[in-house]
């Protein structure tokens, strides 16, 4: 934190929805198809073209502003966006102006140095994107309208941040939110979550708002943090050479770690916003809001209470968990088999995510399924094998797709838990080591965890611990 | 064979009955517009190898005992529709040699019902103006007077059927653009209530004031029409869903009873004398038929004008950026970067008129101005709109002229656009209203130029307004006669 001026951010994200079609229109929206292939003359302005708006994409907006305890507009307007790009087949972009279907909505964060805080949401707006320009060699460009019209869902934060860790937590809380919803998926690097800052300093004290820049092209949280971090800086040294920040748009390059100036677009664009005569106004029932309430599916900061009070887990293993929507669903499949939350929150946090981890898959891609996991697991609690053994049996699971049983049948890591014969490992240990036995037996109890290592170094780890623990304390006291 | 001696019932008969085929009644129109045009002007494209082509499919539906309303009925569509086929120009050198990948909803209503389209119809370039002289195919000409232009925007749409060129034709009317010209060729044209009739595939000029609308010789083949293109579309959200009455059902059900109002702020001073007495005959003639004749007011008569060209040129100004060289026109491009590129496709696709309503409607929208144009004008509408509403607790319909004065000469009104808006005085509002309104013939200048007859319906009651249109056209003779060419 500056000792001499607050830091003010607002944040303006573009969250890609996944519904099947464009917002105005029937085409698909698959991406990666050839050039152009996934058109229509609406999508691709086509003269006499007319948009029909998408009853899904309200839909995601809807619950988009549920999520964020947004007020939805009963009556809300598409507006039109007149500038030219070539990208742009209308010369317009159909977006929501003045009246946009949500509006006054919040988010609680939590950061290390401000705790617990509340940022304010003040609008989210449906919009259509633009196509893709690719510039070729030499002097020519080429536009794929596939991505137009594909639907977007404009969230704009309050000014209300005062650090880059309150807009990260923010930017992560409202990715988690939209792909839980099921409306995104959150793919940073695809430009499915796009994220724009307005960062401006002020001195301490002052209520008025210094001047702002609008940082661009931040596809990941770390450009994010960085692109906020570098801003700052600027505008402090700017401000402490005697000049002055000027309102402008600033594109992020990660490589260099700097924002450039994006020239050209200094003066401000008059988009000439009007309501788009072609939609009527859109009108949203109190009924409509109520049936995409009951659809919603049970959000993050929900569930994780629900898991701290059903599960009893911690806050830390149950906000680890719920994180990721697909994660909550695997360690709720494994909980519906296996009757201990507490052991299935240690392996999924433990053994799961590492491994995830190591070979770079996620978790809907994991090869230990919650049957499988749930598997091994009953393999410790009915004393097959030990904890240990447990781990080299994830690991055969994960690289073979057999069973727990299978493993440990092939393998034969079966526990043992026949007294006689740990017995004999134990007399056999015990005469080989006379002098660490005399001094157990003098006093130094410590040795025990000496002896209990021999005994299943000579079982090759399979001689059940507990078991081992007690008939050395009994054979060592004879 | 005079194609205008018949209605389109009279011909469905005859092609029926055999007494006829439709391959005969289009290469009747095609020699007809073969004969007049060079003088008239009135297509810009015909397309006679599709028309017959077409004509020969209807025989064999006919011959089959199959088909719809219009089956083997040669009509011609202004050039604002898109067709598949056949080029779709806007009378504009931007979209010169344009094929539209789809057809206009109505296009396809029209081919399902069965009709021949022989042509595409001359016009003022994306329907901007109200004389015809606006476009890239040269003016049309008024078949009742060559000298004289046939009103606009659809002139083509008018003089077409004026000519006898084809049985009946589409238009579209944003302040007046079927009916104007419709009263200035002396042929009945209607503009239907907004969202009537999907917009789906015409090229749009003013997207909130827009409306398809058919053009005929006389009131039943306009109603006729009508009933073949009406209808919701969900491909327009701006189109209504609500039943499409058989408009030929009750078409003879008289106006003994209606109420008629005269607003008082249409009989105005500057109004033409030929024009004033035409259409004062005109009431008489309903009062004969036992309508009740009641003068009514629409307060807001004089901000129509203003309010239409700002919020028309506004819409326009956005609806027309796609016209960028990106796609559509000859790209005029010296290398000098985007900007420019754009700048000198557009100064060299677009005429003069167009530039003109386009750069009025930025001005409009810009910031700065917005509130004090678009917003003030949209509220203006408001009060036209509820104008109309009031008026129609009081009457069943209204009865005005359609324009000011007769067809004026070609070239007389060019270089005072603000004179020319002013012709679209009368029919202007209704558009803004929302509400349905049509033209048929009253009458006829002492310089033997036709005078239209407006009637304005209710939202919606198109099918009472027809029934009042055909009473006056049964008990008068003004739409017999034919110009001779």
């Amino acid at each position: 934190m500056n000792s001499r001026y607050e830091v003010v951010i607002g944040l303006e994200v573009h969250v890609q929805l996944t519904t099947k079609t464009k917002i105005f229109c029937g085409c698909s929206k698959d991406f990666g198809q050839s050039p152009n292939s996934q058109t229509c003359p609406v999508c691709l302005g086509l003269p006499g073209a007319l948009p029909v708006l998408s009853r899904q994409v309200v839909d995601d907006a809807i619950k988009a502003g549920l999520a964020t305890n947004c007020q939805i507009a009963p009556h809300s307007i598409f507006a039109r966006k007149n500038y030219f790009y070539p990208d742009l087949p209308k010369g317009y972009q159909i977006s929501q102006f003045e009246l946009p279907i949500c509006e006054h909505g919040w988010l609680d964060i939590e950061t290390e140095d401000s705790g617990k805080k509340r940022l304010g949401i003040t609008r989210i707006h449906m919009e259509e994107d633009a196509g893709k320009l690719t510039h070729n060699d030499g002097n020519s460009s080429s536009v794929d309208l596939n991505r137009a019209c594909t639907p977007l869902l404009e969230v704009v934060s309050e000014p209300d941040m005062r650090s880059s860790d309150e807009a990260i937590a923010y930017l992560k809380q409202l990715h988690q939110i939209v792909v839980y919803l099921g409306i995104c998926d959150g793919n940073l690097d695809e430009g499915s979550f796009r994220c724009d800052a307005n960062v401006s300093i002020r001195p301490w004290g002052q209520e008025e708002l210094g001047t702002r820049a609008e940082l661009k092209n931040l596809n990941s949280f770390r450009f994010i943090k960085q692109a906020i971090e570098y801003e700052v800086e600027r505008q402090i040294d700017v401000i402490d050479a005697g000049e002055q920040v000027v309102q402008e748009t600033r594109l992020f390059d990660p490589d260099a770690g700097v924002s450039r100036s994006m020239r050209g677009k200094e003066e401000a664009h008059d988009y000439r916003y009007f309501p788009d005569p072609d939609l009527l106004p859109l009108e949203v029932s109190e009924q409509w809001v109520e049936e995409v309430r009951q659809k919603l599916p049970e959000l993050p900061a929900i569930k994780k209470l629900r898991y701290q009070e059903q599960f009893g887990l911690p806050e830390y293993d149950a906000g680890v968990i719920v994180a990721e929507r697909a994660l909550a669903e695997y360690f709720e499949a494994l909980v519906a088999k296996h009757d201990n939350p507490k052991i299935c929150a240690n392996w999924v946090m433990g053994e799961v995510l590492s491994a995830l981890k190591d070979s770079d898959l996620t978790i809907s891609e994991c090869p230990v399924t919650p049957e499988l996991l749930a598997g091994i697991l009953f393999r410790i609690s009915d004393n097959t094998i030990s904890g240990k053994i447990a781990k080299t049996v994830f690991t055969e699971v994960w690289q073979s797709g057999k069973t727990a049983d299978e493993v440990i049948e092939a393998k034969g890591l079966k526990q043992v838990t026949d007294t006689g014969a740990i017995e004999a490992i134990i007399d056999e240990i015990i005469a080989a080591n006379p002098n660490q036995a005399a001094e157990y037996r003098g006093g130094k109890e410590k040795m025990m965890g000496y002896f209990v290592g021999q005994v299943m170094k000579a079982s090759k780890g399979k001689a059940n611990p507990g078991m081992a623990n007690q008939l050395l304390k009994k054979k060592l006291a004879e | 064979m005079a194609l205008n001696e018949f209605t389109i019932t009279q011909l469905r008969g005859q092609l029926e009955r055999g007494e006829t085929t439709s391959v005969a009644l289009t290469q009747a129109c095609l020699a007809r517009i073969e004969a007049t045009d060079e003088r008239l002007n009135v297509f810009i494209t015909v397309c006679a190898e599709e028309a017959l082509a077409a004509a020969a499919v209807a025989d064999q539906q006919l011959a089959a005992g199959s088909g719809g309303l219009l089956t083997g009925i040669p009509i011609a569509v202004k050039d604002i529709f898109n067709t598949i086929d056949v080029r779709t120009t806007c009378a504009s050198k931007i979209l010169d040699n344009y094929i539209s990948p789809y057809d206009a909803t109505t296009i396809t209503k029209l081919r399902e019902q069965g009709a021949v389209i022989v042509g595409k119809l001359n016009m003022d370039e994306f329907a901007m103006g109200s004389s015809n002289e606006n476009s890239a195919a040269g003016a049309v000409r008024n078949p009742w007077n060559v000298e004289h232009v046939p009103g606009g925007s659809s002139g083509g749409s008018a003089a077409a059927v004026a000519a006898g060129q084809v049985v009946a034709t589409l238009g579209t009317d944003t302040g007046g653009s079927v009916r104007q010209p419709a009263s200035h060729c002396g042929v009945v044209g209607l503009k239907p209530t907004y969202g009537r009739v999907s917009r789906y595939g015409v090229v749009a000029f003013a997207s909130s004031l827009d409306q398809v609308g058919p053009v005929a010789g006389n009131v039943e083949d306009c109603a006729l029409l009508l009933g073949a293109v009406a209808g919701y579309d969900p491909a327009d959200s701006t189109s209504v869903d609500c039943p499409v009455p058989d408009y030929l059902e009750n078409l003879r059900a008289g106006v003994a009873g209606k109420k008629i109002g005269l607003p008082k702020e249409y009989f105005i001073d500057g109004l033409d004398g030929d024009v004033q007495k035409s259409v004062d005959a005109a009431i008489k003639v309903y009062k004969e038929l036992g309508a009740e004749i009641v003068e009514v007011s629409l307060p807001h008569t004089e901000y129509a004008v203003a309010c239409y060209y700002l919020l028309a040129t506004a819409e326009a100004s956005s609806n027309l950026a796609r016209y960028d060289g990106v796609r559509f026109g000859k790209r005029q491009d010296d290398g000098n970067g985007l900007v420019n590129m754009y700048e000198q496709s557009r100064t060299a696709g677009f005429g003069a008129e167009v530039k003109r309503r386009i750069m009025l409607g930025t001005y409009a929208l810009s910031s700065g101005y917005y509130d004090a144009y678009y917003i003030k004008a949209q509220k203006v509408r408001t009060l036209i709109r509820q104008d109309f509403l009031t008026v129609f607790e009081q009457v069943d319909m209204l009865l005005t002229p359609v324009a000011p004065t007769p067809a004026f000469k070609i070239g007389t009104m060019v270089d005072d656009p603000l004179k020319m808006y002013l012709s679209d005085i009368f029919t202007i509002p209704t558009n803004l209203a929302g509400t349905c309104a049509m033209s048929l013939p009253c009458g006829f200048s002492e310089e033997g130029l036709p005078i239209g007859l407006q009637l304005v319906g209710k939202p919606f009651a198109e099918a009472e307004m027809l029934q009042a249109a055909y009473a006056f056209e049964q008990a008068t003779e003004w739409h017999k006669r034919v110009p001779e060419l």
